[in-house]
């Protein structure tokens, strides 16, 4: 693991709600970011099949699609989300780890733009898809 | 005194371990809704601001919309036997949101037999300033069948 994948872990990894999430940094650099979320009982939306809340996969996403923005070479020092529409392709599998790939893919002075897509186990048929824009604060 | 409504919605949504993670409860005053987001440490996304976290503020307004379009079946007398799914949902975020209490009302656009179309707005001190508000589509459970 690089000096900056560790930095960045600490960093997402300490945010409140992404620690009581569970979040896990599995890669970072060069406007990517893979994030995981462990099955959890606490995050379940549906107690009649154990399914997690679509909520906590949109949280898992969110975080994802902004630790992209972060880490994009133009070097934002600080990002918010504008918007974020998410597209929910089916229920995650109950018991399965639920990963988010975020790819900011173009930035420009003040506006970042993020794909992001969130699997379980089965990675040929995602769980969600979401696209967002994001805000960029530059260092003056 | 209390409302049979009361009790439907209940029985919807005390199971839901989501919602007691985040601590959303409902409160209803007439035929009116509100959701509330008591403030917690834990929903914090950027400690240095301190804001809410935006996938709490989706969340928040996802349940909103679930729960407002169940409600609005039980005033036509319908009880579901299950919650609405999600088939995509759009969230603007307005301006961060603080670290205190957070309240949410949705607008049912359109609700026919299997697709429902709702708008959600969330503010924290008052419903003039928004912090965040949003758009969904949901899948409306099967009358008569679970799931």
């Amino acid at each position: 693991m690089t000096d900056i994948t560790r930095i960045a872990r600490q960093f997402i990894e300490a945010l409140p709600h992404a620690h009581a999430l569970g979040l896990v940094l599995e890669a970072i650099g060069d406007g990517r970011a893979d994030l995981s979320m462990p099955y959890d009982p606490r995050l379940i939306g549906d107690p009649a099949t154990g399914v997690i809340a679509g909520g906590a996969v949109s949280a898992l996403m969110d975080t994802a699609s902004g630790a992209a923005v972060m880490c994009h070479p133009a070097g934002p020092v600080s990002t918010a989300t504008l918007d974020l529409r998410i597209d929910y392709m089916r229920p995650a599998t109950p018991g399965q780890t639920i990963r988010a790939r975020a790819h900011c893919h173009h930035v420009t002075r003040s506006v970042a733009f993020v794909s992001v897509t969130a699997t379980d186990d089965d990675e040929a048929r995602p769980v969600a898809m979401g696209h967002g824009a994001f805000t960029v604060d530059r260092a003056r | 005194m209390s409302d049979p409504r009361d009790a439907i919605l209940r029985g919807l949504t005390e199971g839901i371990p989501y919602l007691r993670f985040l601590g959303i409860r409902f409160d209803r005053a007439g035929d009116e809704l509100t959701s509330v987001l008591p403030f917690s440490p834990m929903l914090i996304g950027n400690p240095l601001i301190p804001a809410l976290h935006g996938g709490v503020t989706s969340a928040f307004l996802e349940f909103t919309a679930i729960v407002g379009l169940v409600w609005s079946g039980l005033g036509e007398g319908v009880a579901p036997q299950a919650l609405p799914k999600t088939i995509d949902l759009t969230i603007d975020y307005l301006r961060p949101g603080q670290a205190r209490d957070a309240f949410a009302r949705a607008r049912i656009n359109r609700s026919g037999r299997r697709y429902a179309s709702v708008h959600v707005e969330a503010w924290q001190d008052s419903p003039e300033r928004l912090f965040a508000q949003g758009t969904g589509h949901f899948l409306m459970p099967e009358m008569g069948a679970r799931g």
